[in-house]
């Protein structure tokens, strides 16, 4: 009886979709680890104790205390690493949940970082710029939220405008729209009178919203993570994938979404507007990266560098591998965007406390991209179903056993991946 | 002029023969959006060759003889070595897209993720800094081709062709453009060609005729990751000092916008890289860009911002793309992974 209820579960989409995405991230470890290995031993200058700091790193970074007095690393609970990894980790919720609604309508939203570059701007400027003697700074903080939010949704339309009704590629409207972004932003910038004049020895930033007055509530959290950036935006954020799951889930527009994801023709044969709901899905989309670069600027203490017409910003990319290791599943976002802000803290823990760097996090959430590439084939090996080609190559990201019956299996698929 | 005419050069180069690489990949079925990543990968390749063949030393008396033939011998290794790698870092598009059928836009997103990581992990380890430069001298001393290099003296007039053509300029430009016209041929005259643009359209009745479209687009992917790599070195070369830091400022993506742009057609994608590359030079030289040479900066005068002009080539892009997207035509087969049992 127990056996059959153990291959039951394993026999679950959403556990079959869980474990792969485990095996992934334990892969990518893995890969990293080795890179760390080769190095130490071809290396001059790092040691084969170096070397093995750097893995026990990789594996425990976040439970890095630093070093004791005979050098040796130490663990232990280190609250400052967990509040600024749940602080991390919210503009990452955003941007995972902003490529994830995306994918449902088979669109690959790579225009993240431009769509979370004018959300920056957008709630940067707002903020900023209402006199906080005459308003009160809460509702300052709100209209600054929304008004990020709704910038974003405005620049994720334009490339689903561009191939909604242009027929334009979506990813390269999207890689378009990006540095279009990163120039206007620097643009707007160097001409505006926010630019921080105030302490000399920050050339380069725009004022904290601080400055201003305008903070985003601690809500106790500081006190449960001391001598950390956490504040109440992760909650936000939370409250904000919920509501998503609820979105695609549970509501006739996500039905709708969905579908024209997993068959254009069928879904306008089937009354729906395909070129509306494409159009609406990259605004939600676009709107939900914004909405992320609030959160993460309005925090008071975070500084934007603005002359960013060189770069884009590593967050919004980041929301891919976010999403892809959720499997596009908006509560899963939550702990996919947790772990790769673990992974950016084990960066730091690396290039602090040993002679390797941080970018061998990066090297990692590329080998688990990499491997979520033909995850999603080695699920429908698994689950015995194939992939049917023809559609525009834009919809090659959906999934494609989301296509025929969505709604009976949600609710399962949710709770076992929380 | 000339200095307008060869600044677009430098842009419109590297542009043509990445987007060339786009074409092999594509007309093979597989979609390449991993040419940043390669060409990313492909300049720090080249750039360590210089960088550890200078410091061993092997080219230093050539250099203070200035045997300007040894030097361009050791440019064009370099961009061998380029190729190569980049070939060798294309084959994990090529085995996760044709043997596992993966998903080809996030395998060539992964590419594009994991390049610059392992770039800026490795340059970081060798250099200390987020840049890898050459050991001795620059980009110029060693690999421009200059009139004295030729033989010329110092102050000779070699006309208006002969200033542009061959004062300051790089052999590898014109290894490229030779490359590019050859491989054009190549795609369109021979068999070779004529099977790889069968199995992007096609796949199951190129299978029918025997033609192995494994192998097939195995070819395009690599050579595709052959030529990316090697326009990644010359991007670096050219504009950048021949140094590299993990990133080529989206030019991979902007030649993946000339590719559909040029329709997938080697003769378009020539033409729309020298557009793109003349804005892209706008953008970069506006200020010290005399068009008709009556020592007055128009454009610098014109009173438009700075940030205008860097943002032209990306409006240009979208704008050309609305007018030309509705009749673009994808090879058909592109993007869809084959699968020898539903033919």
């Amino acid at each position: 009886m127990k056996k059959n209820r153990l291959s039951a579960l394993y026999a679950k989409d959403g556990t079959q979709k869980l474990l792969a995405s485990l095996l992934s991230i334990l892969i990518g470890l893995v890969v990293g680890s080795i890179i760390v290995l080769i190095v130490g031993l071809t290396s001059k200058n790092i040691s084969l104790s170096g070397a093995w700091d750097g893995i026990r790193l990789i594996f425990a970074g976040i439970f890095s205390t630093g070093r004791s007095a005979t050098g040796a690393l130490t663990f232990g609970f280190n609250p400052t690493s967990l509040g600024n990894m749940l602080f991390r980790a919210t503009p990452l919720v955003m941007t995972g949940l902003s490529i994830a609604v995306a994918y449902q309508t088979g669109l690959f939203n790579i225009g993240a970082p431009g769509q979370y570059l004018m959300g920056t701007m957008v709630s940067l400027m707002v903020a900023l710029s209402i006199p906080t003697d005459l308003v009160p700074p809460v509702l300052v903080w709100i209209i600054a939220f929304l008004a990020g939010a709704l910038a974003g949704a405005l620049w994720g339309a334009i490339p689903g405008i561009l191939n909604a009704f242009l027929n334009i590629n979506v990813v390269l409207a999207c890689i378009m729209t990006n540095w279009l972004a990163a120039n206007l932003v620097t643009w707007l910038f160097d001409i505006s009178s926010f630019k921080n004049m105030a302490e000399g020895t920050k050339t380069g930033y725009i004022y904290k919203t601080a400055y201003n007055g305008v903070a985003t509530a601690k809500c106790g959290l500081d006190k449960l993570f001391p001598g950390s950036q956490v504040n109440g935006g992760i909650l936000v954020a939370i409250v904000l994938a919920i509501a998503m799951y609820i979105l695609i889930n549970k509501t006739t527009l996500g039905y709708q979404l969905k579908a024209c994801g997993s068959n254009r023709h069928a879904a306008r044969y089937a009354g729906i507007q395909d070129k509306r709901n494409i159009v609406l899905s990259m605004a939600i989309s676009g709107g939900l990266a914004g909405a992320g670069a609030a959160l993460y600027y309005l925090s008071g203490n975070t500084e934007f560098f603005w002359s960013t017409y060189q770069s884009l910003p590593a967050v919004g990319f980041n929301g891919i591998p976010v999403a892809l290791l959720a499997v596009n599943n908006p509560i899963a976002v939550i702990f996919s965007a947790l772990f790769m802000s673990m992974l950016d803290i084990v960066g730091l823990q690396m290039t602090n406390l040993t002679a390797y760097n941080e970018y061998i996090t990066d090297v990692i959430i590329a080998t688990i991209v990499y491997l979520s590439a033909f995850a999603l084939v080695i699920r429908m090996l698994l689950s015995g179903r194939k992939k049917h080609g023809g559609e525009p190559a834009a919809a090659k990201a959906a999934e494609p056993e989301k296509a025929t019956a969505p709604v009976p299996a949600e609710p399962e698929k949710g709770g076992d991946e929380a | 002029m000339t200095f307008l005419i060869q600044q677009t050069m430098l842009f419109a180069v590297p542009l043509m023969i990445v987007a060339l690489a786009g074409v092999f990949a594509e007309r093979s079925g597989i979609i390449n959006l991993a040419l940043e990543g390669i060409m990313i990968f492909g300049a720090f390749a080249g750039v360590l060759f210089v960088n550890l063949v200078q410091k061993a030393g092997v080219y230093d008396a050539a250099k203070a003889a200035g045997d300007w033939v040894a030097l361009q011998g050791f440019e064009l290794l370099a961009m061998l070595v380029a190729a190569l790698l980049g070939a060798l870092f294309s084959l994990l598009l090529s085995f996760a897209s044709i043997n596992l059928r993966a998903d080809q836009t996030i395998g060539g997103t992964a590419l594009n993720m994991l390049a610059p990581a392992i770039v800026l992990f490795f340059i970081r380890l060798i250099a200390n800094q987020n840049t890898l430069q050459m050991a001795t001298g620059d980009s110029a001393s060693w690999f421009m081709i200059k009139k004295t290099t030729l033989g010329f003296s110092r102050t000779a007039d070699l006309g208006f062709l002969g200033n542009t053509l061959l004062h300051k300029v790089y052999l590898a430009t014109y290894i490229c453009i030779i490359l590019f016209v050859v491989l054009s041929i190549i795609l369109y005259k021979t068999r070779f060609g004529l099977r790889l643009r069968a199995c992007g359209e096609n796949p199951q009745a190129a299978d029918s005729l025997g033609i192995n479209v494994y192998k097939m687009r195995y070819a395009g992917t690599t050579i595709s990751g052959a030529l990316a790599g090697m326009g990644g070195f010359v991007y670096a070369l050219t504009t950048a000092n021949c140094a590299s830091t993990g990133d080529v400022a989206g030019f991979g993506f902007l030649a993946l916008a000339v590719m559909i742009f040029g329709n997938w057609k080697p003769l378009n994608i020539a033409g729309a890289s020298i557009l793109f590359g003349m804005f892209k030079c706008i953008a970069a030289s506006y200020s010290s860009l005399d068009i008709n040479g009556d020592g007055v900066y128009l454009l610098a005068t014109a009173g438009i911002s700075s940030h205008f002009y860097r943002m032209l080539p990306y409006l240009i892009t979208i704008i050309v793309l609305a007018f030309t997207s509705k009749k673009s035509r994808a090879p058909k087969a592109e993007g869809i992974p084959y699968d020898k049992s539903t033919r």
